[in-house]
Order: C-alpha cells, then sequence, then structure tokens
C-alpha cells in the first residue's frame, strides 16, 4: 500500500500572525504534486509547517501520515517517518563536514532505534553511495569534505539538498524554489536528478515560479495558493497556463484571497 | 565504562564524569588548613630545599599577602584562603613503575586512561596527584639524547643550574597575587629541557589530579626548548566533585631558544567546585615557534590568559583557546602577546561556547612595543551563545607604540542559531546530536589541530557536555 500525506484545514501562524488559512492537500507516494502562487503566499510556510519548524505554529488543522497525526511531532521525528524539505535558503553548518553530516542523519533514518554513537551505517558503503549520488548529480566527490553549504554557490547550495534526498530517500519530498538561482545546465541536472529519484516511492511536492523542473517532472496535480489558501487545484496544464499568463486571472476569481495576499506582501515589505 | 562506572557525588554534577574520589587516610602527610609562614616552612621542610627556596618562598608569601584581590575577571568573594588545604602528600615518592604507585591513585589513573594512553602513544608521562607527583616516565632515548623530563621538585635538586637560570625570571612572584601564592607554596609540576637540535615526535604528558577537599594545587612548570629542538607537551586537568571549593593555582615559564618549536596544549577539565587561577608566560627567541593550545572545560571560575612574549626577530606566537562555560561556570579566558622586538608575528583564535546560564568571556591584549616595527598580529574570537541564559563578552586590548605595524581583530557571537538547529533536525537529527554537532563545528577549527587522540577526547568532552542539557 502506497502511504498518503494528508493536510486537512492547517492554519499556520508565525509569531502571531495567521499566514496559512485551512489548506487541504493529500499526497500519495508516487505522485507529483505543483504547488504555485505569487511571492508571500505562504508556499514556504506550509512547507516550513509540514517539516516541522518550530516557529511555524500549527493552530488548526491536521498533518498525517497514513492516518497518523504527525502535527505534534518534532522536526526530526516526522524525518524518521519519511518527511523530507529541500530548503528553498539551505542553511550554513560552519565546521561540518557534508559527509560526516549524511552519514549521520542516514543512519538515523534508516534505523530510527540506534543509540547514540551505535549502528553508524559502515565507512565503506556509504562512501561508495555517497560517491554514486554525488556522480548523478554532477557534484565534485570533493563537496562531501567540505563544510556543510559554507561558502557554496547558490547553485552548489541547491544541489547539496538534492543529494540529501537522495541519500535519506525519503516518501514525501518538498522542494521548495530547488530550480532557482540556477543556472540552466543546472536546472537540467537537478529536473533529471529529480526524475530518476522520484518514482513509486516518493510523493513528491514542488513548489517552483518556472517551468523547466515541471517539464522533467510532469505534476499529476498543480494547486495554486493566495493568501494562505488553496485556491485552485487541477492538472499539469494549469502550471503550464500561469506561467503563461500569471495570476491576474486567478487574483479575479478569488478577491477576498487576493486581499489577503496583498496585504501580506505589503506586510512583508 | 559503564562496567567501572564512578559513583557520582550528590551535589548536582549533570553528567561531568571524573567526579569520584579515593580515600586520604593512608596519605604520607597533610597539612593543616589555612597559610602562613610556619605552613610556608613546613612545605619547604618537607621537601628538603636549599635555603635561597625558602627564603624565595617566604618572601613570596609576603608579597601574597599585601596584594588586593583582583577586581576585574571572576567572582572570587566565596574563595576563602583560609579554608584549603596547601599541601597533601599522598605517597611515599615517585614511582616509574605503575605496579608501585598505591593501588587506590593507580586506579584512579587506570580510570583516567593515563597508562593505556602511555602505551600508545606519549614520549613520557608525568602524573601528578594532590601536592606531588606520583609517577614518572621518559622514553629511554630521550633520556639517553640528554633531554630531562621530571618533576619541578627533583629538577631543584638534580639539575640546580639551569633550574635556578630560569626559575621565576619569566613569572617572578612580584607579577601578580596568584603568582605570588604559587612562588610561596608551589609543589611538583613538570621541568623539561630538551637539548638543542633534539626533536621529541610524541608528546610529552603530565596529569593533575586533585582528590581532596578544599584542596589547593599548585604545581610549577618550568620548560626550556633549546635551540633548534622540538617538543609537544600536553597537560590534563580534573577533580572529584565536592560542595565546597578547590584551588588550583599553577605558574608555567616557557623559554623557546632561536629557532626552537613548542607547543604547550591543555584539556582543563576540573570540577565545578575548582577556582582554575593560572599564570602561564612563554618567551619565544629569533625565528622560534611558540603555541598555546587551551582547552577549558571544567572548573568554577577559570581566569588564564596563555602569554607569549616575543623577543627577537622572527618569533612567532599563537594561541588557539577553546572555553566551554556550563552551569555555574565562568570562563574568563583568553590570551596575551607582546610583540619586543620587530618582524614578529602572532595569531589568537579564540572559540568560547556558553550554555545552561554559564559565562564564556574573552580577554586578550597583543602590545607592540617602540621599535617592534614591521609585526604582524591577528586576533579572532567568535562565542557561540546556546540559550538565552548564557552570557558571553570580550574584552579585547591592543596597545601600540610603533607605527608600522598590522594589527588585525574580529569578534563575532552568534547564538545558536534556531534555523541551523532547524534544517540539521529536518534530517533526522535529535536536538542534542544537532546542537552536538554545531558546538563540534564551532571547535572544528581549533580540534583539529590537535594530535588525533586529544581531538578524539576534545569532541568526547564536549559531547558529554552537550547530553542532557538540551530536550
Ligand atoms: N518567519 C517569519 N516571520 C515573519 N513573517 C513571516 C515569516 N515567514 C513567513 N512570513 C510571512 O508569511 C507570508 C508568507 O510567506 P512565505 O515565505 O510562505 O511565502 P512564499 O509563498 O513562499 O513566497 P515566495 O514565493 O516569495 O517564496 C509572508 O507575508 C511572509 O512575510
Ligand atoms: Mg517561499
Amino acid at each position: 500500500m502506497s502511504s498518503l500525506l494528508k493536510i486537512t484545514d492547517l492554519h499556520v501562524s508565525v509569531a502571531d500572525t495567521p499566514i496559512l488559512k485551512g489548506v487541504n492537500m493529500e499526497i500519495r507516494q508516487g505522485e507529483i504534486h505543483a504547488l504555485m502562487g505569487p511571492n508571500g503566499s505562504g508556499k514556504s510556510t506550509l512547507a516550513y509547517a509540514l517539516a516541522g519548524h518550530p516557529n511555524y505554529e500549527i493552530t488548526g488543522g491536521t498533518i498525517e501520515i497514513d492516518g497518523v497525526n504527525i502535527t505534534e511531532l518534532e522536526a526530526d521525528e516526522r524525518a524518521r517517518l519519511g518527511m523530507f524539505l529541500a530548503f528553498q535558503y539551505p542553511v550554513v553548518i560552519p565546521g561540518v563536514k557534508v559527509a560526516d553530516f549524511i552519514r549521520h542523519a542516514i543512519s538515523n533514518i534508516r534505523n530510527p532505534d540506534r543509540k547514540e554513537g551505535e549502528g553508524l551505517v559502515g565507512m565503506r558503503e556509504f562512501r561508495k553511495e555517497i560517491k554514486a549520488r554525488m556522480e548523478e548529480l554532477g557534484m565534485d566527490v570533493e563537496f562531501a569534505r567540505r563544510y556543510l553549504n559554507d561558502g557554496f554557490s547558490g547553485g552548489e547550495k541547491k544541489r547539496m539538498e538534492i543529494l540529501q534526498m537522495a541519500m535519506l530517500q525519503p516518501k514525501f519530498a518538498i522542494l521548495d524554489e530547488t530550480d532557482s538561482g540556477l543556472d540552466s545546465d543546472a536546472v537540467r541536472v537537478v529536473s533529471e536528478g529529480l526524475a530518476k529519484l522520484s518514482g513509486p516511492e516518493m510523493g513528491v511536492l514542488i513548489i517552483t515560479h518556472h517551468e523547466r523542473l515541471l517539464e522533467y517532472n510532469p505534476p499529476k496535480y498543480t494547486h495554486v495558493m493566495l493568501g494562505g489558501r488553496i485556491v485552485e487545484t487541477g492538472d499539469a496544464s494549469l502550471a503550464h497556463d500561469l506561467h503563461a499568463n500569471g495570476y491576474a486571472k486567478i487574483r479575479e476569481r478569488h478577491p477576498e484571497a487576493a486581499a489577503d495576499n496583498a496585504q501580506a506582501e505589503a506586510a512583508s515589505v | 565504562m559503564s562496567t567501572d562506572a564512578p559513583e557520582k557525588a550528590d551535589v548536582g554534577v549533570g553528567d561531568y564524569q571524573f567526579g569520584f574520589h579515593d580515600s586520604t587516610d593512608n596519605y604520607e602527610f597533610k597539612s593543616r588548613k589555612g597559610l602562613d609562614r610556619e605552613i610556608v616552612g613546613q612545605i619547604s621542610e618537607m621537601k628538603n630545599e636549599p635555603g635561597w627556596m625558602r627564603d624565595f618562598r617566604l618572601r613570596s608569601l609576603e608579597i601574597f599577602e599585601s596584594r588586593p584581590m583582583p577586581n576585574w575577571g571572576g567572582d572570587m568573594a566565596d574563595l576563602n584562603f583560609d579554608d584549603i588545604f596547601y599541601y597533601m602528600k599522598a605517597a611515599k615518592g615517585q614511582e616509574r613503575s605503575w605496579d608501585d604507585v598505591p593501588e587506590d591513585i593507580r586506579k584512579t589513573y587506570d580510570r583516567l586512561g593515563i597508562p593505556e594512553a602511555e602505551k600508545k602513544y606519549l614520549a613520557g608521562v608525568k602524573a601528578q596527584y594532590e601536592s606531588e607527583v606520583v609517577y614518572g616516565s621518559l622514553q629511554e632515548d630521550l633520556a639517553k639524547q640528554g633531554v630531562l623530563f621530571t618533576d619541578t621538585d627533583s629538577a631543584l635538586r638534580d639539575h640546580p643550574e639551569i633550574f635556578r637560570e630560569h626559575f621565576a625570571k619569566i613569572i617572578p612572584p612580584e607579577d601578580n597575587k596568584f603568582a605570588a601564592l604559587n612562588s610561596a607554596v608551589w609543589s611538583g609540576g613538570s621541568f623539561i629541557y630538551v637539548p638543542p637540535g633534539v626533536n621529541i615526535d610524541f608528546p610529552l604528558q603530565a596529569y593533575f589530579r586533585i582528590n581532596s577537599q578544599n584542596m589547593g594545587q599548585f604545581e610549577r612548570t618550568l620548560i626550556i626548548v633549546d635551540e633548534g629542538a622540538s617538543a609537544h607537551y600536553v597537560e590534563g586537568c580534573t577533580a572529584p566533585t565536592y560542595s565546597s571549593d578547590s584551588l588550583h593555582s599553577a605558574v608555567v615559564e616557557i623559554v623557546v631558544k632561536r629557532g626552537g618549536r613548542f607547543r604547550y596544549t591543555t584539556i582543563q577539565n576540573w570540577s565545578s567546585n575548582v577556582y582554575n587561577l593560572v599564570t602561564k608566560r612563554a618567551m619565544a627567541y629569533g625565528d622560534s615557534l611558540m603555541e598555546w593550545v587551551d582547552g577549558n572545560l571544567g572548573s568554577k571560575l577559570t581566569m588564564k590568559y596563555p602569554a607569549i612574549y616575543l623577543m627577537e626577530p622572527g618569533a612567532r606566537g599563537e594561541t588557539l583557546s577553546i572555553a566551554f562555560a556550563s552551569k555555574g561556570q565562568h570562563q574568563d579566558a583568553g590570551a596575551k602577546m607582546v610583540h619586543c622586538a620587530p618582524h614578529t608575528s602572532s595569531r589568537i583564535v579564540s572559540k568560547s561556547i556558553s550554555k545552561d546560564g554559564g559565562r564564556g568571556s574573552y580577554r586578550g591584549l597583543v602590545k607592540v612595543e617602540d621599535g617592534a616595527h614591521h609585526c604582524k598580529s591577528n586576533v579572532v574570537c567568535d562565542a557561540l551563545i546556546l540559550d538565552p541564559q548564557s552570557k558571553s563578552d570580550t574584552y579585547p586590548y591592543i596597545e601600540v607604540e610603533e607605527q608600522d605595524v598590522a594589527i588585525e581583530h574580529e569578534a563575532s557571537v552568534s547564538k545558536i542559531a534556531e534555523e541551523q538547529l532547524f534544517y540539521l533536525m529536518s534530517r533526522g537529527l535529535t536536538e542534542a546530536e544537532a546542537s552536538a554537532m554545531i558546538v563540534t563545528g564551532f571547535i572544528e577549527p581549533l580540534v583539529k589541530e590537535l594530535p588525533m587522540e586529544y581531538a578524539v577526547e576534545m569532541n568526547r568532552l564536549i559531547e558529554l557536555q552537550m547530553e542532557g542539557s538540551v530536550g
């Protein structure tokens, strides 16, 4: 049976300001969903709330994986249940080597009951595995020895996110603008990489303002977020239409959400 | 470890694992508490010292008594000099075989892993227990090359000329109140002489252990690295956890002659009832390199600013300092670089971490004397604060009496970024693992300078400090 990520009437506040106002979505393992919407509409907020960021307070609704409510779980517990977020802005961790970090992370994910200091994935098999994944993503193997995201270019950081996804093999992956800030070759590599990695074992939510990533990874559903709500859901052609024509029609059809969004955008300037 | 877990003392000591202690019933000698001329005389007599040393001690006592307590640094209001034992001798003498060390004491060092480390990677060992060194070794080939590695009392007896030439020359008792105190009651410590051109590849290790309650440990270390010679000395320190305070006040004097290289590494892990007030100073001559690697993890209050005087052109000085201030701890640590000659260079890298209400202070001085042109100095200090209860401050002092110099100073303070924690946790690391990883990464630039065994030890101690603190 394929797993199901179910988001029901999700309300999220940041610093006591309500941002998400009742989001519903169902993602099955093996499905690709696109999430689009203008700046400030709440896409990243949804991504953070799903991954369990402590500053994104869930004030109503539920997130479930296969019927298990994960709304109260910490980020690491969610990760061990198969949740993964590729960050829009990956974080720099000085002094922590990529390889050490990923080895630790996959050990926790693959062996959730392991005790601290025990049961790390074997060094040799780990090296082999990470080397293979890095080659697939066109990354220099040297990166494994560097400090996590420290001094990485924007594009290198995004590739590092995909490398982590490849190694962690999550059930549900949220990609928050993984295609922005990449040159066109890099977009291709990342898009092809994702196409290879996704498949029947992974449900994917792609947050994007561009078309290329979706060309390689055609979504079964496209959701449009506006003012903290999903205002429309369609198929791949909806994504295509939005790329071609922008959000004007959507705003017209959903004036209330559009007003909320305008307010949020004004507030965030 | 789990089979032989040390019993924890009944005060809140968190995860400090060296808090166990031995019985003091079979000690050879204990002074009464408190400090006066009689006690000082008694120490000198016990040691059968020459008259000049006795006079030196008594003069130092007067200096100690005449000096006010420092009104800067840490809070010493609770430090009661009358409530301390200034001299304790636990064993008859210094042994060359662990088998001859009294069993209690030997077991303590076993627990601390010293004999095992000695077998694997050390060139020589000194183990000081309370006031006296109870065990000493040095690899035979080094002894044959003329290397001296003894306790300081033996050096006074067996090598009086070189001893007297250097003793208290770099840090005279007038230097500060605690240097005067040490000069009055000093006992034990290491004496090292490395002859010209001799390179010692493996570290010489000293291990300082306080065992009794209200103990004062005052070791005195004197190291002379002759021309073109090189060595690495490492000291570790632990003590039992008691509810009353102990005092550790060492003086360390070092001379690195022309073209010599010397590194002094400290991994200080006193229990959190120890005042650690230490004066350390090195003189580096032409084209030599002196390095302090100073890890401060334990103690209640540490005040320690290892100094390097760059005496001749080409001398280089480096201090790498890590301080970890946890609950109830204040680490007031730093470095001092004094450029006395032109074309000298210095570097200070300081990293402090504070958590659970701990306080980490960086206090440093870079001084360029008149005429010391073309000097370079680079100071970087970073502080990491793990929670809102904890504190960090920086007191950088720069005194320059010369135009043509290049001095750089950078300081940064970061809160453990929530974003960093979340990022790591979103990859499946627990909060404790994520914090430990961030802290380990923070000090990595320093830890990678340590020999492998000590790097592993340092990371392990940091992880212990981090455990149980979060979540
Ligand atoms: N940590 C925060 N603190 C304050 N406001 C926040 C925070 N995070 C999000 N917001 C606000 O929530 C709203 C939605 O932001 P969000 O980042 O989710 O938008 P987005 O759809 O991802 O936009 P973009 O396309 O620009 O990435 C914005 O008004 C933003 O300012
Ligand atoms: Mg966003």
